[in-house]
């Protein structure tokens, strides 16, 4: 008599086949030993944008009237094991559901397993995940997340090396004979069975105690009564805003304190003050009213409201003056202005590594520049 | 009728499919060979649109897949097509079923054997992708037969069994399938799809006969009338919809026999209510979690039982009068609302209670409106309803007719 759940949070649109096809192969899987199963989206993240951080999930049971106590719900409300496919989301989830922001192990149970594709290392993610009172294993699968679009699919086997893993972490969901003849069933070529195995066997394991891990505290926030609420579906609009930081000079406009979105983000901006002439492009096109504008008349990218579209990189006229860098790099959502102004050389320095680092990367995804996807699309014609 | 190759070959044997309430709806439609589907997206009905044009794109089923411009079209599109012989299927969900209203209703009226699903959604505004069942609830004073459906399973199972029941002469009524959004109709189940030869044994070809609007049948539908023959032409649904009771029976012990499944009743499902002292009652996944929570309650000693409402058109009245006939109280759980009505309570509350007005036995009759807009109904929820309700059968009268569950005050 069990039941084991599975949650796989990954990045909307683009990670969407990549985590159907987890959470379908464990439903498959358990069949075969006989048990039932259901998978499903979370259906509060639907429909989908590109980015946003989504959950699907895998339960099975050894019988229908147990899997029953976990049917008709939005989500699972406790897992076995956390499945995170893109490791910028181990900072936080916040659902387009009004859920705030939610820790990557929120719902996974005292002593479960939170699996990650990364290429950090554990102590790197670590920092970004915040603490909690149980402790839990960290499983690290090497790699850069998998990202594609929403009518292709990236095979490179993230899909099935994370099952490969998931059958050596948790044990008592399915065999990896199960786990194979599933993979066989749908098709899947006998390389995509050698991925798994491998992945078993190299599985890692990483325990995460008590009290390791970010200390910042997610932001969450009481939901109105039908008694406290304004009637007829009316939302207030945000204040005009003032000066910077609350002063005179500068200009920083009133922002939503608790539906902030920045999770949905996997690169930000970062900006060249010393380069910047000022041309208001970017404050004028990004479509979040992310800039603040500080007393000297310079554009701050406001790292707790920026969703990441790569929109401002995109309109800057000057070249590196605005830079997509992999949000896995960061570690915090200070303000960059401020840190320029405290040390302009160090910001310089931190600057140029971040920038040159991300030009030896390929980006896996988001908005890099015009033309970008036909130049792809030209290279891949050549190979 | 002939089927093609591709689609014939994909049902040849009986297999089990890890697929949605839609997909499941989508793949009843390809077994009952249908021929024309009209589709317009609306979330979460698109689902069984979208699974229908890949089963179409990959040649596993030959149907003529019109894509409206609005769901007004998409149902006179089906309405039209029905009159003229072809298998129809269309659906949609909240105000998308509402636009097409017109549509919905003139279909009834001419007595058209059109099949649809609701997903269920609540009605926007607020904008809200989540199940309540107003949006459905709204066809139930024009002869549409009206099912809701718990599980992927019964919603392939259900769709065979509208055509059949639809298509029956003496029927003749539309019909349609609700299913809840997100829990039915996003949620992935394994599934048993049974074999175009089984489907074949069991459903007959749509045969308008008489009735069939051809240029070999020179015909007029739908005439203008008024008071002069208006009365006799209500009179005619009715009496089709009063049919429609026995040939449900007929034609559901007809699939049990076919394909080995089903409950004793296509009407009711009743869940240890024989000896139960409250009963709760509800429609569609609402059966889920009322399911645990009374196998927990056993356990405990409590006689508890649940009664899921499958047909809500026709209603069974005496099937239900006959179940609560023995019980202290009933808890009816309504995953809808209606404004102003008596005790201001749900839809489901208020028939069921106008059922029981005509029975033996009067239980206590109490409502609760939960789950709205999609909320979870969660075990403890229902532990409170039983509570309330015990405490009725306990001071012999009802304090509060109409409770809303886990509404943030
Ligand atoms: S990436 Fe740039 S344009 Fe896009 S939200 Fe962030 S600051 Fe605004
Ligand atoms: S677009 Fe570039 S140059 Fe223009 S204000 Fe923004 S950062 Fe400065």
């Amino acid at each position: 008599m069990s039941t084991v759940a599975v949650e796989v949070v990954y990045r909307g649109i683009f990670q969407k086949s990549l985590a159907r096809n987890i959470v379908r192969s464990i439903v498959f899987a358990a069949r075969k030993e006989g048990k039932i199963g259901t998978a499903f989206g979370r259906y509060g993240d639907s429909p989908e944008r590109n980015g946003i951080p989504a959950k699907q999930f895998a339960i099975v049971a050894d019988t229908a009237e147990e899997l029953e106590e976990n049917l008709a719900v939005y989500q699972a409300h406790e897992v076995d094991v956390t499945i995170n496919v893109d490791d910028t989301l181990c900072k936080g989830v916040e659902s387009w559901a009004w859920y705030g922001l939610e820790p990557i192990n929120k719902l996974t149970k005292p002593n479960g397993t939170l699996i990650v594709t990364s290429r950090q290392t554990a102590e790197s993610l670590i920092e970004d995940i915040h603490q909690r009172e149980e402790p839990f294993s960290l499983s690290i699968i090497p790699g850069v997340p998998s990202f594609s679009g929403l009518w292709v699919y990236k095979d490179d086997h993230t899909d099935v090396r994370i099952l490969g893993t998931l059958c050596k972490v948790c044990p008592q969901l399915v065999s990896l004979k199960s786990m194979v003849e599933a993979i066989k069933d749908q098709g899947w070529s006998d390389l995509k069975i050698t991925s798994a195995e491998k992945a078993y066997e190299r599985a890692t394991d990483r325990p995460v105690e008590p009290g390791e891990g970010s200390a910042s505290v997610p932001f969450s926030f009481e939901l109105p009564g039908w008694k406290t609420m304004e009637e007829g579906l009316v939302i207030r609009g945000q204040g005009a805003g003032g000066g910077f930081r609350g002063g005179e000079e500068g200009f920083q406009p009133d922002r939503n304190e608790v539906f902030k979105k920045w999770s949905t983000r996997s690169m930000r901006p970062v900006v060249n003050f010393e380069t910047c002439i000022k041309c208001t492009l970017c404050w004028l096109q990004c479509p979040d009213t992310c800039f603040d504008v500080t007393p000297d008349g310079l554009f701050d990218a406001n790292m707790e409201a920026c969703c990441g579209c790569g929109v401002c990189e995109a309109v800057c006229p000057v070249p590196e003056c605005v830079t997509m860098v992999n949000e896995a790099e960061f570690n915090d959502n200070n303000s960059q202005w401020e840190a320029w102004q405290l040390d302009k050389d160090g910001y310089k320095k931190w600057m140029t590594v971040l920038i040159e680092k991300e030009k030896l990367v390929e980006r896996t995804h988001g908005f890099h520049h015009v033309g970008q996807y036909a130049e792809e699309a030209a290279n891949a014609g050549d190979n | 009728m002939t089927i093609a190759p591709a689609q014939a070959a994909m049902y040849q044997e009986e297999r089990e499919e890890l697929i949605s309430g839609s997909e499941a709806i989508g793949i009843a439609c390809a077994l009952a060979d249908v021929d024309v589907i009209t589709a317009y997206p609306i979330r979460p009905y698109d689902t069984v649109m979208q699974y229908v044009s890949k089963l179409k794109a990959d040649g596993a089923f030959d149907c003529d897949f019109i894509v409206a411009e609005s769901e007004h079209s998409q149902f006179e599109i089906v309405k039209h097509a029905s009159a003229v012989g072809a298998r129809t299927f269309c659906g949609s969900s909240g105000v998308g079923w509402f636009y097409a209203f017109e549509a919905i209703a003139v279909t009834a009226g001419l007595r058209l054997p059109v099949v649809a699903m609701v997903g269920n959604r609540a009605l926007d505004d607020p904008g809200a992708f989540g199940v309540e069942h107003n949006d459905a609830l709204a066809v139930r004073d024009l002869g549409w037969m009206l099912y809701w459906v718990a599980t992927a399973q019964e919603a392939l199972d259900i769709a065979l069994l509208a055509y059949k029941v639809a298509e029956d002469p003496r029927v003749f009524l539309p019909f349609a399938l609700s299913c809840d959004g997100s829990f039915l109709t996003h949620s992935q189940a394994i599934v048993n799809v049974p074999t175009f030869e089984q489907v074949q044994k069991f459903l007959p070809n749509y045969d308008r006969g008489r009735l069939l609007l051809h240029p070999d049948n020179p015909i007029t539908i739908a005439p203008q009338v008024n008071e002069d023959w208006l009365m006799e032409i209500r009179r005619q649904s009715d009496e089709a919809m009063r049919r429609s009771t026995a040939v449900i029976k007929e034609h559901y012990e007809d699939f049990k026999r076919t394909f080995g499944r089903g409950d004793p009743s296509p009407f009711i499902e009743e869940y240890m209510v024989d000896d139960a002292e409250i009963v709760l009652v509800g429609m569609g996944t609402l059966a889920l979690p009322a399911r645990v929570a009374v196998r927990r309650l056993r356990e405990a000693g409590k006689k508890v039982g649940f009664l899921r409402v499958k047909f809500f058109r026709p209603f069974a009245t005496e099937e239900i009068q006959e179940a609560l006939s023995r019980c202290k109280a009933v808890a009816v759980i309504d995953r809808d609302y209606s404004y102003g009505s008596p005790a201001n309570g749900g839809v489901l509350f208020n028939e069921l209670r106008s059922a029981m007005y005509a029975a033996s036995n009067h239980p206590h009759i109490l409502n609760f409106i939960a789950g709205l807009g999609g909320r979870e109904v969660l075990v403890r929820d229902i532990n409170g309803i039983v509570d309330t309700t015990q405490q009725a059968i306990d001071i012999g009268k009802i304090e509060q007719e109409t409770t809303w569950v886990a509404v943030r005050e």
